[in-house]
């Protein structure tokens, strides 16, 4: 009988090995993905277990947190609280005990909670002098003045919009907005009453869809704007030399393949026009025949230069701008005038208007300037980095002066800055079925000081469903916003 | 058949050496360690969740160590010679056990659902009772043999054990398994003691019929098959498990009797054929069974995507069924404690609310000792069951062999179903850890089949009566291998 027996007892070590080798797969192998699980509670618990660091503007924490009531059932110790909340919505975005984080709250969630593997060092230190476990923060490479002028323009506006600012030399974010906003405060909880605000947030029950990033999220067709990388394109493939040449523009033109006419908005002087002359009156012919007579390979090959068709990490991602890569010669010519397929987020307009701006190089856009422990040493400090150059210096310096003459005598006049050289491109862009909807209001510019350093480049794009539709223009309603904002980061340095 | 069949050189593991060491001694210093580490651990979940030393820190510890004295004399009256590391390894996991159930306690979530609150003094009363039935067992059951004679006696005990919580007015239906019975305020799992009573059964009546079951067979394809007539016992109870499996809706309860059964049978015979036999019949029946059967079928869809299970307990489902999110709660367990586990009184192993300090208690020391602590407690599992299997090779008679390996392997089994369905390895059974987990039912029973191995061991060791002094037995040249 114990032939069998010790078979049995092989068996029953074998059952106790086969458990070991589970347990090895469970808290070794699978360990992280399950730590890392979100939809274990645990991340949540770790995430308001002690004070989160702040995201802070200009050396001020926009942000903030609380001890919630843990008498009872509530396993979160702290709740985040916001100041400004909708101002700086589109840059923080929300840390909400039952509804998780996005946007900075969510990529830097590491740091702000104080468990990022960056900070094992002093945690480590921390534990043996017997501290509690802090967050530390993140620095912003916002500039409080211009998020405020460009906030306070959406707002008084009215309509639905975004507006981004750029330092052009570096590729900070100065300012990123978007209207209508959300208040992070208000479902930063987990009570009733933060589902309730968070519910009346949601597209479903409120078609303004506040919590939508419109800076980064969101793509407009740039209208206009866009004739800025049209023109561009035609400097750099050796269409046109020069500002100042005429153009090869007959009118009427009729888009080729089609015996459709392009139409300008109104009668403007657009006949053989040079390229100065028609940026600054926006002609619709010049560039829709520059776009088809490059062809859709080269004006898709400068368009990705700037950053179209691709997504771009701030690090809060973009999402991607269009510009279609299928397209024969008068759907090129439309889309050359910002229209057809052709979509741009705010952040992708900026980023045109910066890198004409910084002599043709095109710096990678970041909001993220340092990460620092609780006790403010660095961790990490992110470098500009250069992103591609769709322009030489020489064919930027032309393009520059063209827009500067826009703003100088063109559509763009009311961004004028006293004792700031400004340059700008305005943008009308129609929408809807049979372009039924209201237009989007573009403005794009870049201010110079005296110095030839350019401190600044903004992107602005407004949707007035309550204007009268003659009303909308780039000039009209988006230009002062972007004058305003320039102002701001300019402040004295004038 | 007993140390008499041996070959020669495995004799120095049966023999009854002559003036064996007792090695009571080497049992009393292992208690210590049994008893410091719990309170060492309790003293540490106090730090972690209030900053202070527990208050009940004396008297848990004095109370602890005063069972395991009174345990440990018992076996020094009444079984001199049993094997010395049972009692301590049953001791130490029941006192971790204790601390486990007693930081479950401190859950305000737990405590909010009625899960916990108050059933660390309760179960620390279990054991108490526990080790006074281990005391009694040593106590009156002079030799394990006279069991024997009570072998169809058990099989109607056991019998009535297990059809008790189908009884209307007794039985109650935990989350979809049937398997307790409410007297008063306390809710019973006879199965636990069904196992003990079964191995008894089981036991006698092989020991009479081992023979038949063994030599009447007929070769073919290499396997011995039985005759027809002697496959009635093992369809008896293979029916009776299903009908426990369709009946109570208990996969673990009906795997475990089936289980202990085919080993014993194997152990009995020495016929691999009954093994294969085995595990033909589990598996038809395990398949043919869940495939009517929906509470089976839900536990079986748990197992196989716990994740999916989670996300339809949070929302509101129409199916008729309880999606429970206890197994993924488990798994998160287990993955946030990796290596060394987040210390005591540090983890959120509440979050899997219901039975977290009893069927999913395994959870917790996952989560708050780690891998290490886990590989511990399973190491100290596998020790108790192969004292127990070795006190099976140790014994000298074919039913304390038969009763020792029936009571290890159903351990081992269960320890393996429970951990197993915990770790997400196989489908999740209504049992629980022995000695770790919060029940009376399950302590009390546990304590009493240690309480029979240690006879077992102790009879199996005892030294045999001296033999008449052999006047040449100086002279004889003894060469060991």
């Amino acid at each position: 009988m114990n032939k069998p027996l010790r078979r049995i007892a092989i068996f029953c070590g074998l059952l106790v090995l086969t458990l070991l080798i589970r347990d090895n797969w469970l808290q070794y192998v699978k360990a992280d993905s399950l730590k890392e699980d979100q939809n274990n509670r645990r991340v949540t618990i770790a995430r308001y277990a002690t004070p989160r660091g702040d995201i802070i503007v200009g050396g001020t924490a926009v942000t903030g947190s609380t001890q919630t009531n843990n008498s009872g059932l509530n396993d979160l110790k702290y709740k985040r609280t916001y100041k400004n909340g909708p101002m700086w919505a589109p840059v923080t975005g929300y840390a909400s005990q039952a509804f998780g984080a996005n946007q900075l709250e969510s990529i830097e969630d590491g740091i702000l909670t104080g468990n990022d593997d960056r900070l094992f060092f002093r945690n480590t230190l921390d534990m043996l002098t017997g501290k509690k476990l802090q967050g530390g923060n993140v620095v912003t490479t916002l500039n409080a003045a211009a998020q405020k002028a460009a906030y306070d323009g959406l707002k008084n506006v009215g309509g639905k919009g975004a507006a981004v600012a750029l330092d052009p030399a570096t590729g900070k974010i100065l300012a990123l907005a978007s209207y209508p906003s959300y208040d992070p405060s208000s479902f930063a909880g987990n009570s009733d009453k933060d589902a309730e605000a968070w519910k009346k947030l949601q597209k479903k029950y409120n078609p303004d869809d506040p919590m939508l990033n419109r800076a980064l999220r969101e793509v407009y067709p740039p209208g206009s704007t866009f004739k800025v990388v049209t023109a561009a394109a035609a400097l750099e493939n050796g269409l046109y030399t020069s500002a100042d040449q005429p153009t090869n523009s007959p009118l009427p033109w009729v888009m080729p393949g089609t015996v459709t006419e392009l139409k300008n908005e109104g009668n403007i002087p657009c006949k053989n026009a040079t390229m100065r002359e028609a940026l600054r009156v926006s002609c619709n012919t010049v560039f829709g025949k520059i776009g088809a007579d490059l062809g859709n390979d080269k004006m898709l090959a400068e368009a990705k230069k700037f950053g179209f068709d691709s997504e771009h990490f701030t690090p809060v991602r973009s999402a991607a701008s269009v510009f279609s890569d299928d397209m024969n010669k008068s759907q090129t010519a439309l889309s050359s005038i910002g229209q057809y397929n052709t979509a741009a987020t705010p952040l992708q307009m900026a980023m045109v208007a910066a890198a004409v701006a910084n002599d043709g190089k095109l710096m990678k856009p970041y909001m993220v300037d340092e990460l620092q422990t609780s006790n403010l040493d660095p961790i990490e400090k992110t470098r500009p980095q250069e992103l591609s150059r769709p322009l030489s210096t020489q064919n930027a310096q032309i393009l520059q002066s063209m827009m500067e003459t826009v703003v100088e005598k063109g559509t763009g006049t009311r961004a004028q800055i006293p004792g700031v050289t400004v340059g700008g491109k305005t943008g009308t862009a129609q929408h809807g079925v049979a372009n039924s909807k209201n237009p989007y209001a573009w403005f794009i510019s870049f201010a110079k000081l005296k110095d030839g350093s350019s401190p600044v480049a903004v992107a602005v794009v407004v949707e007035d469903e309550h204007a009268n539709r003659d009303d909308i223009s780039g000039g009209g309603l988006a230009a002062p916003i972007a004058r305003n904002v320039m102002k701001a980061v300019i402040g004295n340095r004038t | 058949m007993s140390s008499t069949t041996n070959s020669p050189t495995h004799h120095t593991s049966t023999i009854g050496a002559i003036g064996a060491p007792s090695r009571r001694n080497t049992e009393l210093a292992l208690l210590v360690f049994a008893v410091a580490i719990p309170v060492f651990a309790y003293a540490n979940v106090g730090l972690a969740i209030n900053d202070q030393v527990p208050a009940g820190l004396l008297s848990y510890g004095l109370g602890l160590g005063l069972l395991a004295g009174v345990a440990h004399l018992a076996v020094r009256k009444f079984a001199p010679y049993a094997d010395p590391l049972l009692l301590p390894l049953a001791t130490l996991l029941n006192g971790l056990g204790l601390v486990a159930i007693w930081r479950l306690d401190q859950s305000k979530l737990l405590q909010a659902i009625k899960v916990a609150g108050t059933t660390a003094p309760r179960q620390l009363m279990y054991t108490a009772m526990g080790i006074a039935l281990f005391v009694v067992v040593l106590i009156f059951l002079k030799d394990h043999r006279v069991l024997q004679r009570y072998t169809y006696i058990s099989m109607v005990g056991a019998l009535i054990l297990l059809l008790l919580p189908l009884v209307p007015g007794l039985g109650a239906n935990i989350y979809g398994a049937k398997i307790w019975i409410h007297i008063g305020s306390f809710s019973i799992q006879p199965g636990e003691f069904a196992k003990i009573v079964l191995a008894v059964f089981f036991a006698g009546y092989l020991m009479v019929k081992r023979d038949a079951l063994a030599l009447a067979s007929r070769r073919f394809m290499g396997l011995y098959l039985p005759r027809g007539r002697d496959l009635g016992p093992i369809l008896v109870v293979w029916a009776i498990s299903i009908l426990i499996l369709v009946f109570e809706t208990d996969l673990g309860t009906s795997l475990l009797f089936f289980g202990m059964f085919v080993i014993m049978l194997y152990v009995a015979t020495e016929r691999t054929s009954w093994i294969v036999f085995g595990l033909l019949m589990s598996a038809v029946g395990a398949v043919g069974v869940a495939s009517f059967e929906p509470h089976i079928q839900t536990r079986v869809q748990a197992w196989l995507n716990p994740m999916r299970e989670y996300k339809l307990s949070r929302t509101v489902t129409h199916d008729g069924i309880v999606h429970s999110d206890q197994l993924q709660q488990a798994l998160w367990a287990f993955g946030s404690g990796g290596t060394l586990g987040s210390g005591w009184g540090q983890g959120h192993s509440d979050l899997i609310k219901f039975a977290a300090n009893s069927d999913f208690i395994l959870a917790t020391f996952g989560e708050e000792l780690g891998l290490a602590g886990i590989m511990a407690i399973l190491l100290i599992y596998g020790l108790i069951v192969e004292r127990g299997v070795r006190t099976a090779l140790a014994a000298r008679d074919p039913f304390g062999k038969l009763l020792a390996v029936g009571l290890s392997g159903a351990f081992a089994l269960q320890v393996f179903v429970v951990a197993g369905g915990v770790m997400g390895l196989i489908p999740l059974t209504g049992m629980t850890m022995p000695f770790l987990a919060y029940g009376g039912s399950s302590v009390i029973a546990n304590w009493a089949l240690v309480g029979i191995l240690l006879r077992i061991s102790d009879t199996a060791r005892r030294p045999a009566p001296a033999p008449a002094t052999n006047p040449d037995a100086e002279m004889t040249q003894v060469v060991r291998p």
